[in-house]
């Protein structure tokens, strides 16, 4: 099987797909305050599943993976659109967007 | 040789802007540093054969979510001073989970292997088409309910996002049902004799037989006074 990662191997691929993933889990522990870098973070975690969506998918040869990856786009998108739209009108009704003021559910 | 020495430039550029994203103390670093890192991922993929997502990666991501957030972040007014003040507190239980998360992922490394020979026929679609026409073959095809789902997805992210972000101000123009039902033709509607010859230009070129002509359909809205009234109302709200 000539894939295109044959030179380089799948496992650096997982490993630098690891590193993101827990890199984005410690971003959402770091910046707890800040709603906007949560979402980033959140970004950087699909990401890692993208990564390791391509480089399985290259590396058997199947695109199905790369399909996969659309679909995860798509889902990560819409949920950047939605997210940052609650940001805005958290922001608007409250006057900030600190993860520890939302605490009106509490009751 | 080439393919692994950009295989690690990308990586270690990735990795660090990976890093910048989450340390950063100005967010609008942090959605740069997130474009830089999304470039780098975009150039990962190229390495990896996938040429139609790595340049989907760069419009989707550089071109749409990175300015949606870069909007965001510079539309809200927030003090990111007082958003950094906790960080030394959280540090130490982002590092365990994140340690031990990682811990784990290089404890199913260690113990991993593919499966020798796959029982079921990899979807490579037909041979020598390029990555993109590959895939086109295969999302239209084998994927095309995948592909409507997707669809549906974007539909209903557009919606929530313009219902969560709709400001209503009672000023618009809009359809009242029950008014329409209640009028009569009386009340609009009146034939009038225009008598021969004499000019009706002093009132528009129209004859207005009906003050209704005056009103708008929404009582408040559009008129001189109308309008001070929405005003007051947006105000209380």
């Amino acid at each position: 099987m000539t894939s295109a990662i044959a030179p380089i191997g799948l496992m650096p691929y997982l490993v630098v797909s690891a590193a993101m993933l827990v890199l984005g889990v410690f971003g959402i522990f770091l910046n707890r305050k800040n709603v906007i870098i949560i979402l980033m973070s959140m970004e950087l975690i699909l990401l890692a599943a993208n990564l390791n969506f391509v480089a399985f998918s290259s590396a058997h040869g199947d695109l199905s993976g790369q399909v996969m990856v659309l679909f995860v786009l798509t889902i990560a998108a819409a949920e950047a659109a939605i997210g940052l739209a609650i940001v805005t009108v958290y922001f608007r009704n409250r006057g900030s967007i600190q993860v520890e003021d939302a605490t009106m559910m509490k009751g | 040789m080439i393919p692994q020495l950009v295989f690690y430039v990308f990586a270690t550029v990735l990795l660090v802007s990976a890093v910048m994203v989450i340390s950063a103390r100005n967010p609008v670093h942090s959605v740069l540093f997130l474009i830089l890192a999304f470039f780098n991922a975009a150039g990962l993929f190229l390495v990896a054969g996938a040429e139609f997502l790595a340049m989907l990666l760069v419009i989707v991501y550089v071109g749409a979510v990175a300015v949606l957030f870069l909007f965001v972040v510079m539309m809200l007014d927030i003090d990111f001073t007082k958003m950094r003040e906790g960080l030394q507190h959280y540090a130490p239980l982002g590092a365990c989970v994140g340690g031990v998360l990682f811990f784990e992922l290089i404890m199913a490394f260690s113990d991993w292997k593919m499966v020798p020979a796959s029982t079921i026929a990899p979807l490579t679609g037909a041979p020598g088409l390029t990555n993109t026409a590959a895939l086109g073959t295969l999302i239209y095809t084998h994927y095309v309910l995948l592909f409507q789902a997707c669809g549906l997805v974007l539909l209903v992210a557009m919606v929530g996002a313009i219902v969560l972000t709709l400001r209503d101000t009672g000023m618009g123009r809009r359809q009242i049902i029950d008014r329409q039902h209640a009028r009569t033709p009386a009340d609009t509607l009146e034939l009038v004799d225009a008598p021969l010859g004499a000019s009706v230009s002093a009132q528009g070129g129209f004859l207005r037989p009906h003050q209704s002509y005056h009103e708008t359909s929404v009582p408040g809205s559009y008129a001189s006074g109308g309008m001070i009234e929405a005003e007051k109302r947006e105000e209380e709200v």
